[in-house]
């Protein structure tokens, strides 16, 4: 429709030291008040000390399609697992 | 529940393509659906119309329980409702933004519910008479809607089921405060516990409808079962609620509308009385008592909003072309 | 009883308390669901700080009273808000001029009281000044999008902030009441807000490309010693109505 305000995403960083998480979208005309929005949407219960925000059409995902392509290959890959390297009980510290 | 008799539309005939039978396998394998990928027209259109339906009746269930906040009768239980009914709006707001990943516009929402396109729960279509029928709502309605939700945080589409998680979280306590409001009153005054016991007799009947038809005349819900975006039947949650609200009622002290309401040791389930489903059909068609109102009210506060919405994409577009006319 | 400190209290307390039930008209009903969600915050932070205030003073009054008797129980000619806050909503433009000119006001006042010699004053205002700060931020920040946002909303925005204008007087106007916490280093004169209210209400404007309103003349005040315009005891009449039709009752 038209004059519909754009679609943000929303990043929150919950304590000092943890990564930005997607916690969901809002609308907002522009930036600053897809922050505000974002505050009095999604920080109402002490959840965040950080906001991100990004215009929901400008990110860009990987294609559903190569989903095989793009994953299947890391599945073979099991020596980039610790579990994969067995250590004798008796030695610490490893 | 809050989306009632969602249409799964008309299956097909033919048997499934192999790309369908694809994703029903994927459903049953318990891998989630996610925006991007392929899915059937019938499973993205019966999703928009089941979250949407849901979100609007968070939007439209805010006015109920909205119609007592100037009159709540202490500044503590005041600032518990204003929070609730903020609750529901942002309930509403991560419920469209999961419907417009499947591709519709939350502007295009809002339009179907104010043409009467889409529907919303009936159970908001009954007025709040008294400060009781806010702890009723919040009793029995919320009380309803979380036994619903709880399982939809394990859905197949995965933006619905991450937007539940986020309404259980916060919608979990409603029902609490809503047994606290009773409480107090069934601890107050003999005019106090009438008024909860006359909430009791208007919400009781509503509630249990509020689940939708009886499961042999529900006819999408096998579809719905299916695709794992209905993981319980109507009956099934109706006689759930209805096992855990007898004992809290009898712990107030009050009596259930029901005549036929008794323990089946048998069935190890409360029987129950009939439903009046021609109210309930009554009611969904748009003649309940306050279809119209409900209606009116959020058509004339979206319209009273248009000059706001308008001028604020207005301001937007200025301080961008300001920009670029700085940067150029 | 210090009557003037108990009076200085409920002044702040009736301010947050009325704009706070103003506000809650709206929800549900605001012009999109983040500006509803965005606007009851702000009315659940004043109810807040209403308690906050009408706690300290039902204290001071120890006769039983506590933040309900206050808020329930008094008529209102008892009420010392400011006559700002209790107009009526209007439409949103009307409610966001109002709020601007009371944030803007707020702000300063509370700042004002960080430093109280009047140790629970202070830190009443310690937690409010923060909630009110941003309140500022949000109502100033619409002023200019509004104010310059498409020639309806500036007309609208203009008219609302002619309307609500003559109301900012009283906020500037002190009293004997005002004059003793002053003195007692509890409080401040109000007049001594003023020039900063403006320059910063000027400020704003300016970059709404809205015009200051002209003084009329006009000044209606009052409301800090108890004589309302007619809209009080109507909002005080919904308000009250449970606690008043059952004396006594526990909710």
């Amino acid at each position: 429709m038209k004059n519909e305000w754009p679609l943000w995403e929303v990043f929150i960083r919950s304590q000092h030291g943890l990564a930005h998480r997607h916690v969901g979208s809002l609308h907002a005309p522009d930036a600053a008040m897809a922050i505000n929005n974002a505050r009095d949407v999604y920080t109402r219960r002490n959840e965040g000390t950080s906001i991100w925000v990004v215009k929901a059409v400008d990110i860009t995902a990987s294609d559903p399609d190569d989903k095989q392509a793009l994953f299947d290959p890391a599945q073979s890959k099991v020596y980039r697992h610790p579990t994969f390297f067995p250590m004798p009980d008796e030695v610490k510290g490893l | 529940m809050y989306a009632q008799m969602v249409d799964t539309g008309s299956p097909d005939n033919q048997a499934l393509d192999a790309r369908e039978a694809r994703f029903q396998q994927r459903i049953d394998d318990g891998i989630r659906i996610e925006p991007q990928d392929w899915m059937p027209e019938r499973y993205r259109k019966t999703l928009i119309r089941q979250i949407s339906q849901h979100a609007h009746s968070e939007i439209v269930g805010q006015l109920p329980e909205g119609n007592w906040i100037t009159r709540a009768p202490s500044l503590k239980r005041k600032a518990i409702l204003l929070a609730k009914v903020q609750d529901e709006a942002g309930h509403g707001l991560y419920l469209y933004s999961a419907a417009e990943t499947l591709g519709i516009s939350r502007d295009q929402m809002v339009d179907d519910l104010h043409t009467g396109k889409a529907k919303y729960s009936s159970i908001f279509n009954y007025p709040t008479l008294t400060w009781a029928d806010v702890g009723a709502i919040g009793w029995l309605v919320d009380g309803s809607a979380i036994m619903n939700q709880i399982p939809l945080c394990r859905c197949s589409y995965g933006p619905y089921a991450r937007a539940m998680i986020r309404v259980c979280k916060e919608e979990a306590f409603h029902m609490r405060q809503g047994y606290d409001l009773m409480l107090a009153l069934c601890r107050g005054t003999p005019a106090q516990k009438a008024m909860a016991q006359d909430a009791l007799n208007r919400w009781w009947w509503p509630s249990l409808m509020m689940f939708g038809p009886p499961d042999g005349d529900s006819v999408h819900s096998a579809q719905s079962q299916a695709w794992k975006i209905k993981l319980f039947t109507n009956d099934e949650l109706r006689q759930k609620m209805v096992d855990q609200t007898v004992p809290q009622a009898e712990y107030l002290g009050l009596t259930i509308p029901d005549a036929d309401l008794k323990w089946n040791a048998e069935r190890g389930h409360y029987d129950y009385g009939a439903i009046d489903w021609d109210e309930f059909y009554a009611v969904v068609k748009g003649n309940g008592p306050c279809n119209r109102e409900r209606l009116d009210t959020r058509r004339q506060a979206w319209d009273d909003g248009a000059w706001f919405r308008e001028a604020l994409v207005a301001h937007a577009d200025k301080q961008a072309q300001r920009e670029h006319a700085r940067a150029a | 009883m210090n009557t003037a400190r108990h009076d200085y209290l409920l002044r702040f307390g009736d301010n947050a308390l009325i704009l706070s039930q103003r506000l809650a008209e709206w929800c549900g009903k605001g012009p999109a669901l983040e500006e509803d969600m965005a606007l009851t915050n702000t009315a659940l932070d004043l109810l807040g700080q209403a308690r906050l205030w009408l706690s300290l003073a039902a204290e001071q009054a120890g006769d039983g009273a506590d933040e309900d008797t206050l808020a329930y129980l008094r008529d209102d000619r008892a009420f010392r808000n400011v006559l700002l806050v209790e107009q009526p909503n209007g439409s949103y433009a009307s409610t966001l001029a109002r709020q601007f000119l009371f944030d803007a006001w707020s702000s300063l006042a509370l700042r004002r009281l960080l430093v109280s010699s009047d140790a629970a004053i202070a830190a009443i205002a310690e937690k409010a000044v923060k909630e009110v700060g941003y309140h500022l931020r949000r109502s100033s920040d619409l002023m200019v999008r509004l104010g310059d946002g498409t020639e309806r909303s500036h007309a609208l925005l203009q008219a609302a902030l002619d309307q609500v204008w003559p109301y900012h007087h009283e906020l500037f106007t002190g009293d004997a009441v005002d004059t003793e916490m002053t003195a007692a280093g509890i409080g401040f004169d109000p007049a001594s807000l003023r020039d900063d209210w403006l320059a910063y209400v000027r400020e704003v404007l300016a970059e709404a490309t809205l015009s200051l309103p002209k003084d009329s003349g006009w000044r209606p005040k009052g409301g800090k010693q108890g004589l309302h315009s007619e809209h009080l005891s109507k909002l005080l009449a919904e308000m009250q109505v449970l606690p008043r039709s059952h004396p006594g009752a526990r909710w």
